[in-house]
């Protein structure tokens, strides 16, 4: 972000936590302003505190980022309220993406496909009950305000139903408040595709190709890359059309990726809109040689799309590996601490977005992503070998890490010949 | 014999579901932990009756520090 807008010739203004103030960002940026507390909600998901350091700074814009208030279509409406340029979708947009149902709704409508399953929220267990007959079992249960995986249950039978409900609509409630839910049916051994789109405000759309996503643990993800290996001509042709399709029947502007799902038998079909940059862009820029970020800042500015759809080419493969303070040998459980040995590879198609030095705290407080290792070659071969030697040249301590897993799944024979689904990790597919 | 239940990870007491007295089976959550941004629940190693519990809600505790004691 700092880098595009240095690029840009723009200034940058950091906001921090308390227990950020010797993070990485504040030290990029040029000039940092505090803005409270270090639980989350006392600063970085405080809207006023936000607003209140761009007020203070006479900040021109805000970038939201890929987390907290990024999805967050009040903070989006406020920023604009104060004649602050919000770098990213229009408000409507974001909320009208954030309902999910709402979301399936007006994909269906603008004839994108999406699972069979209920398109107004489930009541109770017995209705849920009622869709999954009609729909077949296994189901899965969705929370209707939220994605990313929190508050999702698979359920593979009839008995499974009430308990999962219970649990699902739970969780929801403490992460969105909401317990609103609704079905979906569930597909075995799917691949997770997603296309990144981009709107400018001329009303054009269009597409960066896919990335491929499968590799996740608790339906987030871990490895990512452009292009999609073993995706056919047609349905690539297909995913393609659709996102940008969904992205014009909501006058979609800036950034912004359609996530699908793909059979086995290559049908597909529309999973969520997420309204931000995400944090896996960095495949679709290395995979086409374009910088998403100065595009959202033109864009945001009121230029026109950069680029048209022909000159958008994957010229090359690209794959992004997530290191995150958890340990993959107690079952991706959080570890926090204090980083006391960093030492990352770097060389010719090698790229790092680090959020850690040496001697930085890794905080309870916050998401465990380290760090993202990026490499890209003419192609994938070369780019997923380029890879391996990377996590070789990896070496982190004082907290533990997702690298040793990382490593398995890029040795392993289904990843090297690009035979993966979102449920292998669960299967067990990359013990040690 | 008590028995004293450690953390397994270092986090911030999210919840704290059980009190003294409550019976619990093992497996059951006895508090829960909230560490990047996950909840993490810290389960009774066996079946017994809750004496003690150490924590506060929001208080942070390290890996390995006890959390409660069964009876």
């Amino acid at each position: 972000m700092f880098r595009a807008c240095r690029q840009l010739g723009i200034r940058t203004v950091a906001v921090y936590s308390e227990a950020d103030r010797n993070a990485v960002h504040v030290r990029d940026a040029d000039e940092a302003v505090p803005i409270g507390g270090a639980p989350a909600r006392e600063s970085y998901l405080s809207a006023e505190r936000i607003l209140e350091a761009a007020r203070q700074v006479r900040a021109d814009a805000i970038h939201p980022g890929y987390g907290f208030l990024s999805e967050n279509w009040r903070f989006a409406q406020a920023v604009r309220d104060a004649t602050i340029v919000f770098i990213g979708p229009k408000p409507d947009a974001i909320r009208k993406m954030g309902d999910k149902i709402e979301a399936r709704r007006l994909m269906a409508a603008a004839g994108v496909p999406v699972l069979p399953g209920s398109f107004t929220p489930v009541a109770d267990a017995a209705e849920a009950q009622r869709v999954a007959g009609h729909v077949g079992f296994p189901v899965i249960l969705k929370a209707a305000a939220g994605g990313g995986g929190i508050g999702m249950a698979r359920v593979g039978k009839e008995a499974e139903l009430p308990t999962a409900f219970t649990t699902a609509s739970r969780r929801a409630q403490a992460a969105f408040g909401s317990g609103e839910l609704y079905v979906e049916r569930y597909l075995e051994r799917s691949r997770h595709v997603e296309i990144q789109v981009f709107g400018d405000d001329s009303g054009r759309v269009v597409h960066l190709h896919e990335r491929e996503c499968s590799i996740q643990r608790r339906h987030q993800k871990l490895v990512e890359e452009s292009p999609a290996p073993n995706l056919s001509e047609s349905s690539k042709a297909g995913l393609t059309r659709a996102a940008v399709a969904g992205a014009l029947a909501i006058g979609y502007t800036n950034a912004g990726t359609m996530e699908f799902l793909v059979s086995e038998s290559g049908e597909f079909y529309f999973l969520e809109m997420n309204t931000r940059l995400q944090v896996e862009h960095p495949v679709t820029e290395e995979s086409t040689g374009l910088d998403l970020v100065v595009a959202q800042l033109r864009v945001a500015s009121g230029e026109q799309l950069p680029w048209s759809q022909t000159e958008i080419v994957q010229g090359r493969a690209a794959v992004e590996c997530r290191v995150y303070a958890e340990d993959p040998a107690k079952g991706f459980l959080p570890s926090p601490g204090t980083v006391s040995k960093l030492v990352l590879p770097s060389g010719d198609g090698i790229r790092i977005e680090s959020g850690i030095d040496a001697g930085s705290t890794v905080s309870v407080h916050y998401d465990p992503l380290l760090l993202k290792l990026v490499t890209h070659a003419p192609t994938r071969a070369q780019a997923v070998q380029r890879m391996a030697d990377a996590l070789d040249g990896c070496a982190i301590e004082g907290v533990r890490t997702t690298i040793p897993f990382l490593r398995r799944v890029i040795a392993s024979n289904e990843f090297r010949q690009g035979r993966v689904h979102t449920q292998m990790l669960e299967q067990g597919a990359f013990n040690a | 014999m008590p028995e004293e239940i450690k953390a397994h990870i270092t986090g911030v007491v999210f919840q704290i579901p059980t009190k003294p007295g409550d019976r619990v089976a093992a497996g059951d959550a006895v508090i829960v932990l909230e560490s990047m941004k996950m909840e993490i629940p810290v389960e009774a190693p066996r079946a017994g009756a809750v004496k003690e519990i150490k924590v506060q809600e929001g208080q942070t505790v390290q890996e390995g520090d006890v959390v409660a004691v069964l009876e």
